[in-house]
């Protein structure tokens, strides 16, 4: 069975710290996130989205504070706004909307991580693997006549 | 001393480089009689054979325009890369991938279906579309293989030297035959322009207010464009924080926005990703409606942080899987 390959950004105060609860309280959940933490769901780049999807990702979800909660003020405003016009450029380049998530988790909410990644994972497994850098074969054209 | 043996080649190219040379005006005496031009085909005689027939590294410098499509474009690209010292990249296409590197949001059988039997300028539909060989009475003609993805030339061919720009600029331009002339290059893979952002040489630069917040976004045929205001400032999106400097400005003292032909500083691996951020960072909005009204007005995200770059980019063309043949 396809096991999809998600990364998941996740901010160092809020859902960083939920999947830290998720793991102390022992919470079962599929194990198909790779989790790597930054200080604010701000400080994702797109060029990490990409760079995670060029690499093999199947998905990729972005953990932040909830709006007005942000620990910098205003730095899940600037992951929302970017999220958004990133998600229309994801489209255009082929990549279906639902490989690329935004969720507003707060520390306390270690459930919410557990069921969110379940769902990705699922909704992923579906959708089937990305392979978004296999290029196609130069197969060769069929010769034509013109009489 | 002989002079140096400098070569010409356009690959998916619309010329306009070619015409960056003559651009050169009186400047092009000099840097004619400075050189021995031994291969230009939209200018002089010589033949593939010609080249072919030359010493590996005969030539000292291959300046070569436009993106990699056609298998015959590559083969050119391999054997001037044979016979050559230097090979510059000359232009955004061949840096870059360029404009016809937006056909890679495409495949070959998408775009022969729409210029060969779609086009409403097709006077007489006979069903036939380009194939790489062709029986005719008289025998059988050959055609060069169609790629479906655009290639910048560094995908293709190991590169000494960038020149940026759609077209370079006569003085950059200039700037790297006297480089190449006197010995004085800097280190190989350079790109020959100013390693930081346009907006750094934008005579507009100090109208940029201190927190940039912009509330919609227009484009330029919409407003009336103030002249001395930063771009962005006026909800234009401009590439220039995005893009490398060393044209001195030159859309923008013509009013009109940078669109990023010079591709990234060194400091950047995507530039449309980068372009992307900041425009989306200054959007003055926090709801999700708002935020999402206004990115709707950006009709084609790609065609605007992506114009020139597409093949150099992260993911370098659109999901081939997603493919309808």
């Amino acid at each position: 069975m396809f096991e999809p390959k998600i990364v998941a950004f996740f901010c160092t105060w809020c859902t960083y710290t939920a999947a830290d609860l998720a793991g102390t309280a022992r919470m079962q959940y599929a194990p198909n996130a790779r989790i790597i933490r930054v200080m604010c769901s701000g400080r994702i780049d797109p060029q990490f989205v990409l760079d995670a999807f060029r690499k093999g990702a199947d998905g990729v979800l972005i953990g932040g504070c909830h709006p007005g909660d942000c620990h910098y003020q205003e730095g899940n405003y600037k992951a929302l706004r970017r999220y958004h016009l990133l998600q229309r450029l994801l489209e255009q380049m082929g990549i279906e909307k639902e490989r690329l998530r935004l969720e507003w988790i707060s520390a306390s909410e270690g459930d919410k991580v557990k069921q969110v990644i379940n769902d990705m994972t699922e909704t992923i497994r579906r959708l089937g693997p990305l392979n978004i850098m296999e290029l196609p074969e130069q197969e060769p054209v069929r010769a034509a006549s013109l009489t | 001393m002989s002079k140096p043996k400098v070569a010409f080649y356009w690959c998916a190219s619309c010329g306009g480089c070619e015409e960056a040379v003559v651009d050169l005006a009186e400047n092009i005496l000099d840097v004619v009689n400075a050189v021995d031009i031994v291969f230009w085909p939209v200018a002089l005689d010589f033949k593939r054979e010609d080249v072919e027939q030359m010493e590996d590294h005969e030539i000292d410098v291959t300046f070569l325009n436009g993106a990699i499509r056609l298998k015959e474009q590559e083969e050119m690209a391999k054997l001037l890369r044979q016979k050559s010292k230097l090979m510059i990249a000359f232009g955004s296409c061949s840096h870059l991938g360029g404009i016809p590197g937006l056909g890679n949001l495409l495949n070959r059988n998408e775009i022969f279906q729409r210029a060969y039997h779609e086009v409403p300028s097709l006077e007489e539909h006979n069903g036939k579309h380009p194939e790489t060989h062709v029986k005719v009475p008289e025998g059988e003609l050959e055609l060069p293989e169609f790629y479906h993805t655009v290639r910048a030339l560094n995908q293709v061919v190991e590169v000494d030297y960038y020149l940026p720009g759609c077209p370079p600029t006569p003085k950059l331009l200039l700037q790297a035959v006297q480089a190449i002339l006197q010995d004085n290059l800097p280190e190989r893979g350079t790109v020959l322009a100013p390693d930081k952002a346009l907006c750094d040489e934008c005579p507009r630069n100090d109208s940029k207010p201190e927190k940039m917040l912009i509330n919609d976004i227009k484009r330029p045929h919409q407003v009336h464009v103030d002249p001395e205001k930063c771009l962005l400032a006026q909800g234009i999106i401009c590439m220039g924080p995005a893009t490398r400097a060393g044209c001195e400005a030159l859309c923008i003292n013509g009013n009109m926005p940078c669109t990023g032909c010079f591709g990234p500083t060194s400091k950047v691996l995507d530039q449309g990703a980068k372009a992307l951020s900041a425009v989306a960072s200054i959007l003055d909005y926090n709801e999700e409606e708002d935020i999402q009204q206004v990115m709707n007005k950006i009709a084609d995200p790609v065609g605007t942080f992506y114009r020139y770059g597409l093949p150099v980019s992260m993911l370098q063309r659109r999901n081939l899987a997603k493919t309808k043949s």
